[in-house]
């Protein structure tokens, strides 16, 4: 694992104002977010999120930089192959308290409520709830916006699948165009799986809308309402930011960077969008069909 | 781009620290941030202390003397969440950030820009935390589990902000363990086998792990809290099919993970400290290992045993009760072992060693009640009583605290290069020892008796118990002084320590000098270094 020889030099990073501000600027963004949702004023969030993004492009763009003056070594490359992979996994466990939730209300809040199991009190609560999923009457209906019917697997959010599918499929196909080097279908299969990935946040938008507009499924339709837009949401928001970052990695790649040997940021990205699918393919599963 | 390369990575004044401020803002080096995740979370130990004083002053006497009871609510929630998140996580990671390299015979850690974040996240996180006390609504008050309904449907406007800094200080954490992950895996010296690295190095990797694994987890519970709260969702309120015992689960199956992740490298401590003034190997070094991997294992399946009296169904109740007596197995080999370490040692009882002897008495204690609380029946009785309180104030103060003050006692002479003043450190020993037990012993009584928790009233038979924690509190909160005044004493002067203080210490790091060079390690240490330094060099 470690291929370091007795002698050879360590790279070491120079101090960096980047992190620091990086910090302030998720401070106010967070902060700002939190005074809004009291009425507050706009303008700190608006302010954070400048900050936010002039840092982490500034942070990135050294990163990229002296990668390309030459100054990592293997072992830096692999210090970045660990992190990213350890990053993923944190991102697993995020999604993971979503689908746990979801599970939960599913198989044992819900039935318990319509009386089931050995929790089955609960019914005595609402004695005329019956438990059904996808849950379309609440136990109290009143307080909620009653959907008109649950999301179907079939429609977008199977054309959807095989967009995102497909899209894991030209990032592969990209990859293995880096590595023979060939510039022009690298950017070809980069260029359409950014395509692909952008077409399928929009379909999502409009599915939302759809949702929102016509079968009356929104955040406040209970349980099935908040499982469906937590999970699909920040799925969707991954999805926009593998987007941002493959466009990232087109723009790199016409400008030159990456070899065929030594394309880490590439993969680093790749990693990312297959894990945005297989997320995808469970909540396909879980949330749309199941 | 206009740098050089050798501009960039330096020449021989390779990443040479900054002066003034910006050493301390912009720094990449493991050292300095180290010191600053040390500094912080002192600091965060006396935020929180004065929290806790105020708690036992309000306790001093039956009836309300100081302070209202939602205030009363805000100070135990406050209490919790610093102490927890800015004051023994932040350590531990300080002392993981200074020893880590060096024990491994690397330069500095693998990613030390995001190390650099890992720490500057925090003092924001707690101006969000503690803004609510200066809002009119107050401080959050749903104590610091933030249990739904309290948190969604019955809470002040600060909640929002707490969720934020949860937010916030997970990133932190979360980034934290990755970095000493990759550091550990990535830049071990090339003679270094991952069995014969220090146990500090082992209870860290593993609590590491911890965190990726659990944090993630709490930050969705926070966000699924802050959806309830402001855009209609019903995760944890049934009338829309949710239900609020969703939240204990999930907030659980992060806090369970997060009660080993505070007193792992505790035990990586001890597991140095003993073996050094026993002057022997540490007894059973591989069983440490696999016991340390058991309980981290282990303390993923036990989260419910929080949850006994909410209503489980008792299939369940069932199973969290036998595996989390299951867990006292390993960490038994563990007490057993550090005993075993000192059995027939050339013994002596430096300040580090008085610390960390105290550490397996009364952390056996805490654990010995929490294996008490872990019996189903017994705990219909134990739960939300003075008990509990008990229990995990000798688990978290004479465990994790007591872990970290021994650490840094131990390695104080190398981070300053100065010996301390050892009668004043002894002073802060005896005097935080006595007065520990005096706080927390009587609250197993108070609590057998049934003297409810987060109450700031109680019946007036559990008066004289209650002025005895006071009393012991205040000693306990004041003695603490005494360990800044040490520091502070060290930084400035004292003997110089020399390479090697303890003649006992092994590891790489008592081959640097005191204090140590800015980059630990430029070029890895030789084979013969780490096989000398390591588990096998007694031989």
């Amino acid at each position: 694992m470690n291929s370091l020889s007795n002698n050879e030099r360590y790279f070491v990073a120079n101090p960096s104002p980047w992190p620091l501000i990086t910090a302030l600027g998720l401070f106010l963004l967070l902060g700002g977010f939190g005074l809004l949702l009291h009425d507050g004023p706009m303008l700190p969030s608006l302010l954070g999120a400048v900050v936010l993004i002039y840092s982490v492009s500034h942070w990135f763009a050294r990163v990229i930089g002296e990668n390309q003056l030459g100054c990592y070594n293997a072992q830096v490359n692999r210090s970045f192959r660990f992190g990213m992979a350890w990053f993923i996994f944190s991102e697993v466990m995020f999604f993971g308290a979503f689908f746990g939730a979801l599970f939960y209300v599913r198989e044992l809040a819900v039935p318990w409520l319509g009386g089931e199991g050995a929790k089955g009190a609960a019914h005595l609560l609402w004695p005329h709830f019956v438990a059904h999923w996808p849950l379309i009457e609440m136990p109290r209906s009143s307080d909620f916006t009653v959907p008109k019917a649950a999301m179907g697997p079939t429609g977008i959010p199977a054309f959807n699948t095989a967009v995102l599918l497909t899209s894991g499929l030209t990032v592969t196909l990209a990859h293995w165009a880096l590595k023979r080097n060939a510039r022009r279908q690298l950017w070809g299969w980069l260029l359409a799986t950014i395509l692909l990935g952008a077409s399928f946040v929009g379909l999502q938008a409009y599915e939302y809308f759809h949702a929102y507009s016509e079968l009356n499924l929104t955040l406040h339709s209970g349980v099935y309402g908040s499982t469906f837009y937590i999970l699909t949401g920040f799925h969707g928001l991954h999805v926009t930011l593998g987007v941002i970052m493959l466009t990232v990695i087109l723009g790199r790649t016409l400008k030159g960077h990456f070899t065929p040997a030594e394309h880490f940021g590439f993969e680093a990205v790749s990693w990312y969008w297959h894990f945005v699918d297989v997320v995808w393919l469970g909540l396909f599963i879980f949330v749309y069909w199941w | 781009m206009s740098e050089t390369a050798e501009a960039v990575m330096g020449g021989e004044g390779h990443a040479a620290p900054l002066h003034g401020w910006r050493r301390w803002l912009f720094t990449t080096n493991h050292k300095d941030i180290g010191t600053l995740y040390l500094v912080f979370s002192l600091i965060m130990l006396f935020a929180g202390g004065i929290l806790a004083m105020i708690i036992r002053a309000e306790l001093f006497e039956p009836g309300l003397q100081l302070v209202q009871p939602l205030f009363y609510n805000s100070l135990v929630t406050m209490h919790g969440l610093t102490m927890i998140f800015l004051a023994i996580m932040p350590a531990l990671v300080g002392l993981a950030n200074w020893q880590i390299p060096m024990m491994i015979g690397a330069p500095d850690m693998a990613l030390p820009r995001i190390n650099n974040w890992s720490f500057w996240l925090l003092p924001f996180a707690f101006v969000l935390m503690w803004a609510g006390f200066l809002t009119p609504q107050g401080a959050p008050n749903a104590g610091w589990t933030f249990y739904a309904p309290l948190s969604t449907t019955y809470a002040p406007p600060s909640m929002d902000f707490l969720i934020f800094a949860i937010h916030i200080m997970g990133i932190s954490s979360i980034m934290g363990g990755i970095n000493i992950i990759v550091t550990i895996f990535n830049l071990r010296a090339p003679g270094m086998k991952m069995i014969d690295m220090p146990l500090f190095v082992w209870t860290w990797l593993i609590t590491a792990f911890l965190l990726v694994f659990a944090m993630p987890v709490l930050a969705g519970a926070a966000t699924m809290v802050l959806f309830d709260r402001h855009f209609g969702t019903s995760f944890f309120n049934a009338a829309g099919g949710g239900d609020p015992v969703l939240f204990q689960h999930i907030f659980w199956f992060f806090g369970h993970p997060e009660v080993y992740i505070m007193i792992l490298p505790a035990f990586g401590v001890i597991s140095e400290i003993v073996p050094t003034f026993s002057r022997k190997p540490l007894f059973g070094r591989v069983s440490m290992i696999y016991a340390v991997g058991a309980i981290a294992f282990m303390s993923a399946m036990v989260w419910a045993h929080h949850m006994f009296a909410v209503g489980l169904p008792v299939s369940a109740q069932i199973f969290f009760m036998y595996t989390t007596m299951l867990i006292a197995v390993p960490t038994g080999i563990k007490v057993f072992n550090w005993v075993a370490t000192m059995w027939r040692g050339a013994l002596t009882f430096e300040t580090p060693m008085l610390w960390a002897v105290s550490f397996i008495f009364l952390f056996t204690i805490g654990g010995l009640s929490g294996l008490m609380l872990a019996d189903v029946p017994a705990d219909y009785q134990y739960q939300d009583t003075y008990f509990v309180v008990a229990h995990l104030h000798y688990v978290l103060v004479t465990g994790s605290l007591f872990g970290i003050i021994g650490a840094v006692y131990y390695w104080l002479p190398k981070w300053t290069g100065h010996m301390y003043n050892d009668r004043i450190s002894k002073w802060h020993f005896w005097l935080s020892v006595i007065s520990v037990n005096v706080t927390f012993f009587p609250m197993h009584f108070a609590g057998l008796a049934g003297m409810p928790r987060r109450i700031p009233d109680y019946a007036l038979q559990f008066a004289d118990y209650n002025m005895v924690s006071s009393i012991g509190a205040f000693v306990f909160g004041l003695s603490q002084l005494l360990f800044v005044w040490v520091i502070i004493q060290a930084i400035r002067g004292g003997a110089p320590a020399g390479e090697r203080p303890w003649d006992g210490a092994k590891g790489l790091e008592w081959t640097l000098s005191s204090p140590p060079p800015h980059h630990s390690f430029p070029t890895p240490p030789s084979d013969e270094l780490v096989h000398r330094e390591g588990p096998h060099g007694y031989e």
